[in-house]
């Protein structure tokens, strides 16, 4: 007779102990420290079925067995992987800050800068929120009209919980579990994240991004999204937050699965913009080492990322498309800047495989201070893909003479009809620009604002509309005093 | 009426002195024209004028409409009318051409207390000013000086001049580099703007340009001022002699200033 | 003419640099009694240099995808004199209401010789009458801005060529009327080598536009290796068009070396239909301030024709252009090569540079390399480059056959459609015409396209 959920849970638990692991079901953060015991205790913590827990574990061991990536263009101290906590549940209203007057004033005032609401403010600084906050029940409603049209929008913790069926066809159908270092790493030990599914022919009736915006708190350092686009179906999604967002957690690494088939369309947008380090002296700031990959599974598919990348220390991601199916497309629009002390390595990957597929690739890389910007794409064309097409242009703007700007395109090409253009550029902006500008009558703030927006539009046109004015203004406060 | 009086300028970039006493006049409705040798400080005048801040003014005084430009910003100065045709434009990557210039006149419409004009009216008014520069209206659109050819660049630079409407226009060596048809159009914008309420200041390396726009004075720099001064016919005596005579007259005043010792 | 498939890893066949020392032998009279000291002295070192390189190799990277074993192993002697050709043969070349100058195998033929209002002061002659009316130019020009220390063919051309043209512009003069220079190629019993010098020298703020077209009258093989050094003096505009219209029996290897002083503006259009082997070294250093090089190309062969576009643009000073382009067209089991390194030194700041090579396969078996290289010192520029090979558009095809056109004349269509943006970019009708002309010809259902654009 098969076991029930919970005398699953009750055995692993068991085990645990058994593995010498000592601590209380009800403890509410483990020690620091990574071994089978934690992956155990925090599929246990979520409820889990064995096969996840199974699932979990194979990634932690092939996880043991890789070494952490050392290619990129980027400089960090090494990571004491043992040093790190990988399960603190949410803080209970009361723990944190009382009022906005607890925050440092100097986030208040970057949040007046981006015009955020005062009770997104709140919720951003992580005050306690009344109970009867406006959004709740807004989000309700939201709720309401995507259960409607059939489509399921949840923590991916209850997606492993009520869709079992969906979550073992899908999760690490894309990027499997043992497919790089902070890949396996995010299997093993990912706290939550976000389920999305369509069904066939339906246009998610909102863009996910509003609804994520007022919910998705503390979705902690190892989030996990999935994403499964039946036929015909589109949806519009958007992570992040313009708002720069505290977490004490150094580590980010996430994975973001996408699955399209036949004629689907995924949209995924994201705004990042996590703590940056102290802009003097570098200290502190977020490690996002993020894996994003979707699969263009079914013909005439098509796959979007775009990304505005304004925060973290170090930032490491390579939003991909593999484009499998006939006559289907992927896209990758960025932006993304350094200032202060930020490094960046990011790009994309797109492999054909199937006939006439299309790709675009549009990168606008901005360093200023003494940031470094490094494109690195690669554009893989299989011997099968016969009229694949692909297009590329990076572009970086350099502000200032302390930073620096990369390019490293890798462009694979096994089949001869195929269509590749490449195009890079990078320019600077510095004293001659604004001199320009304001023999033209134009003042300093006014010439950035214009050089940097006119610079990056064409990433932002991929914005759902009221995040393309947002990410505006993130970069005017962003990159206000890098010059004059 | 004087439009500009600059009196024994001295300015220079990182300690080294490059203009070293410079004099000159220019009233409303006068050309004048600006020609010396390479390095005599000719571009330097020019920056200054628009309020570079790399160049540092250590004596003398500029005067424009009665005020003292060297107080002002160069937005401020550009809004107050003083337009300067760069040697070398600028390339303002993803602006478009008519975006920028629209955000320009719109400030400096702000600053004279006149209301923005509106996107329907600024395109009638640009397109009048494109014919006379011969812009193809593809340039329009393009982000500013990006990808310009020099010729369309020296171009641009005059249309700018044309929209914005100043009342002192330095044009640095806007007739390098063009061909004879380029150099025609700049040569036509200039002289359709010539007018009693204007004045203009044109340094250029080439006598040539002068066989197209007459000016009113002609002004020798070397070694940083204004060795000599005349009408037109002092461009062709150039043409036919050369700089060595002013060069060597020049080097014998700057020994002849310098304190006697070792 | 016995052309043998090229092995794929081709080394220099021993055979024929002694046919080219010999031909210096042979010519050493007629080449001592013109030129001056250094030019014998340098005759003398090319001759030897050459014997040291020998042919390039597809080993060497510049040659990698261009093989010339088939023109070493053909064995050419170098021409010692001139056939005459008639007004009749070269008619189709002639434009109107040009100055007009014809070379056949390398030397003037003065009897095609029509100056057309040249203004005074402008020198449109051959290179050995130059050396007699302006030796000091020449001598102070001549052989000083293309080197053959690593270039086998123009160490040939260097210590072989029996005569050429010379231009000179004084300064601010407009020359309006276009100079049309014919170089014919007219083969012989026995395949014939020979070797034209161009030197044009431009002064400050001077123009002038010049063609230079190189055909073949009669047939058989020959090779002809032509130099051309320019040098564009400060505010110059200089256009230069180059149609090489040869038969498929030509071999053709040529170097364009161009200086360019502060504020010149140069433009190279270089049209490629003709010959068996062609490779174009396009060279331009921009040795002063606001110097505007555009550099377009359009290249159209077929069958075993092999043509290769080698350019190099230097950008020595800041605040220079630089623009290329180039398209190909290649059918048959034709082989297009497109090398262009745009070079930016340290001090070259403000640099502006674009390189574009585009190639449409017509069919097959046809073969594209394609290679834009950037080599950047300087920190503040804008460099673009960009590179696509591929083929007619199916869905383009098919849109224009749902309204009717056959299908034939639809991929002709689209084939010109693609040639169009260098085709607008030649300004001279003249020059135009005979483009569009060829195209035309060239393309099946060709009269369809000419009712159509």
């Amino acid at each position: 007779m098969p076991l029930s959920g919970t005398e699953i849970i009750d055995q692993e638990v068991a085990q645990e102990y058994k593995w010498g692991f000592v601590t209380d079901i009800e403890q509410e953060t483990l020690p620091p420290g990574l071994d089978e015991g934690v992956v155990r205790f925090i599929s246990a913590k979520k409820d889990e079925p064995e096969w996840m827990l199974e699932w979990r574990l194979k990634a932690y061991r092939h996880w043991l067995t890789l070494e952490e990536p050392h290619w990129p263009n980027v400089t960090y101290p090494e990571i004491d992987y043992q040093a790190m906590i990988y399960w603190a549940a949410p803080k209970k209203a009361g723990d944190g800050p009382q009022s906005l007057d607890d925050i440092d004033p100097e986030i208040l005032a970057t949040y007046n800068k981006l015009g955020i609401p005062l009770e997104e403010q709140k919720m951003l600084a992580g005050v306690a929120v009344d109970a009867v906050f406006d959004s709740v029940s807004v989000a309700t409603t939201f709720k309401d009209r995507l259960a409607e049209a059939g489509v399921i929008f949840c923590p991916i913790s209850e997606a492993i919980r009520e869709h079992p069926e969906l979550v073992k066809k899908y999760l690490g159908s894309v990027v499997p579990s043992g497919d790089n270092f902070f890949a396996a790493l995010n299997a093993a030990v990912f706290s939550d994240g976000s389920f999305v599914y369509i069904p066939a022919g339906v246009r998610c009736p909102m863009e996910l991004s509003t609804y994520f915006r007022i919910n998705a708190q503390n979705t902690g350092q190892f989030e996990r999204t999935l994403i499964i686009a039946e036929k015909g179906s589109h949806v519009s999604y958007l992570e992040g937050c313009t708002a720069p967002k505290r977490d004490e957690n150094q580590l980010h690494a996430a994975v973001v699965e996408i699955y399209a088939h036949e004629d689907a369309e995924v949209k995924y947008s994201t705004v990042q913009n996590w703590y940056p380090g102290d802009p003097k002296t570098g200290k502190g700031g977020i490690y996002n080492f993020v894996t994003k990959r979707g699969i263009c599974a079914g013909a005439r598919s098509k796959i979007s990322w775009t990304q505005v990348e304004t925060g973290s220390a170090i930032t490491w991601k390579y939003p991909s498309v593999i484009l499998k199916g006939d006559d289907s497309t992927g896209e990758f629009y960025s932006v993304a800047v350094t200032k202060g002390f930020q490094q960046a390595d990011t790009g994309t990957k797109m492999i054909h495989v199937g006939k006439n597929t299309r790709s675009t690739i549009i990168s606008k890389g901005i360093s200023a201070g003494r940031g470094q910007n490094t494109y690195r794409g690669q554009v893989k064309i299989l011997k099968n893909a016969d009229g694949a097409r692909n297009f590329s242009q990076c572009d970086s703007m350099l502000i200032g003479d302390r930073c620096g700007a990369h390019t490293f395109p890798y462009i694979d090409v096994q089949n001869t009809t195929a269509q590749m253009e490449h195009e890079a550029s990078t320019s600077k902006i510095g004293e001659d620009q604004l001199f320009y500008c304001a023999s033209r009558g134009l003042d300093a703030e006014d010439a950035l604002s214009l050089i940097v927006n006119g610079f990056c539009k064409e990433v932002f046109k991929e914005l759902p509309m009221e995040f393309a004015v947002e990410a505006r203004r993130l970069l005017e406060v962003s990159l206000e005093g890098s010059v004059g | 009426m004087c439009l500009l009086k600059i009196e024994n300028l001295h300015a220079g970039v990182e300690g080294t002195e490059i203009l070293t006493g410079l004099d000159l006049t220019v009233k409303v409705g006068e050309v004048h024209a600006i020609m010396g040798p390479n390095g005599s400080g000719k571009s330097t005048l020019a920056q200054v004028l628009a309020g570079r801040a790399d160049y540092e003014v250590t004596a003398g005084s500029i005067t424009y409409r009665g005020e003292d430009l060297l107080e002002l910003a160069p937005e401020i100065r550009a809004r107050e009318g003083i337009f300067l045709a760069f040697q070398y434009p600028v390339e303002i990557p993803g602006v478009s051409n008519v975006y920028f210039l629209k955000a320009a006149l719109n400030a400096i419409r702000k600053h004279r207390g006149q209301e923005e004009i509106d996107a329907m009216d600024f395109l009638a008014y640009v397109k009048s000013k494109m014919e006379i520069v011969k812009m193809e209206e593809e340039l329009l659109h393009r982000p500013v000086n990006e990808g310009f050819s020099g010729g369309e660049k020296k171009r641009n630079e005059i249309f700018h001049m044309e929209v914005l409407d100043p009342t002192l226009a330095v044009l640095d060596e806007t007739d390098s580099g063009l061909d004879i048809d380029a150099l025609k159009i700049v040569a036509e914008g200039v002289n359709s703007m010539r007018s009693p309420e204007r004045g203009f200041i044109i340094i250029t390396h080439y006598q040539r340009l002068l066989n197209f726009i007459v000016p009113d004075v002609v002004h020798v720099m070397v070694g940083g001022r204004i060795v000599e001064t005349g009408g037109k016919e002092l461009a062709l005596e150039l043409e036919a002699k050369g700089y060595g005579g002013h060069t060597r007259a020049a080097e014998a005043a700057a020994e002849a200033a310098m304190p006697a010792s070792g | 003419m016995a052309l043998a498939t090229p092995k794929k890893a081709a080394t220099t066949p021993a055979a024929n640099t002694d046919a080219y020392t010999r031909g210096f032998a042979r010519l050493a009279g007629e080449l001592a009694s013109g030129g001056s000291p250094r030019l014998q002295a340098l005759r003398q070192a090319a001759i030897e240099r050459f014997a040291e390189l020998g042919f390039p190799t597809t080993r060497q990277e510049a040659w990698r995808f261009t093989n010339v074993a088939p023109i070493a192993r053909t064995p050419l002697t170098v021409a010692t004199d001139a056939p005459s050709v008639t007004a009749a043969d070269i008619e189709r070349y002639h434009y109107a209401d040009c100055t007009q100058m014809v070379l056949v195998n390398g030397r003037l033929a003065p009897e095609h010789t029509r100056l057309l209002g040249l203004p005074e002061g402008v020198v449109v002659s051959s290179l050995a009458e130059a050396w007699q009316s302006h030796p000091q130019l020449v001598e102070e020009h001549l052989c000083r801005y293309a080197k053959f220390d690593d270039h086998a063919f123009v160490a040939l051309n260097t210590a072989l060529h029996a005569d050429g043209v010379f231009i000179y512009v004084p300064k601010g003069v407009v020359v309006e009327t276009p100079i049309n220079l014919i170089l014919v190629g007219a083969p012989q019993d026995e395949p014939l080598a020979f070797f034209p010098r161009l030197l044009f020298v431009t002064e400050e703020s001077s123009q002038v536009t010049i063609f230079e077209q190189h055909v073949t009258v009669g047939e058989g093989t020959y090779f002809t290796c032509p130099v051309l050094e320019i040098v564009a003096g400060a505010n110059t505009t200089i256009d230069h068009y180059k149609l090489q219209r040869e038969t498929l029996a030509a071999f053709h290897m040529s170097t364009l070396q161009v200086k360019q002083h502060r504020d010149s503006n140069f433009s190279s259009h270089c049209l490629s239909w003709g010959g068996l082997i062609v490779r174009n070294d396009v060279n331009t250093t921009l040795d002063g301030e606001n110097c505007t090089a555009i550099l377009n190309g359009l290249y159209m062969v077929e069958g075993k024709q092999l043509v290769d576009n080698h350019m190099r643009v230097e950008h020595n000073m800041p605040n220079c252009y630089s623009h290329e382009l180039y398209k190909g067209i290649l059918e048959g089991k034709s082989r297009g090569v497109f090398t262009g390194l745009i070079y930016v030194k340290k001090d070259a700041q403000k640099t502006d540079a674009v390189q574009a090579n585009r190639n449409l396969l017509l069919s097959n078996e046809a073969l594209c390399n394609s290679q834009p290289q950037l080599e950047i010192l300087a920190d503040d520029v804008r460099c673009t480059h960009g590179s696509t090979v591929g083929q007619l558009d199916k869905l383009a095809i098919f849109y224009l056959r749902s309204r009717g056109i056959g299908e034939e004349a639809a991929r002709s269509l689209l084939t010109y459609a693609f040639a169009a943006d260098i085709v607008t970019r030649v300004k001279l009708p003249q020059v135009r015409r005979d483009l569009e002309e060829f195209l035309f010809r060239r393309l099946p259902k060709g009269e369809i396209v000419r009712q159509a654009v």
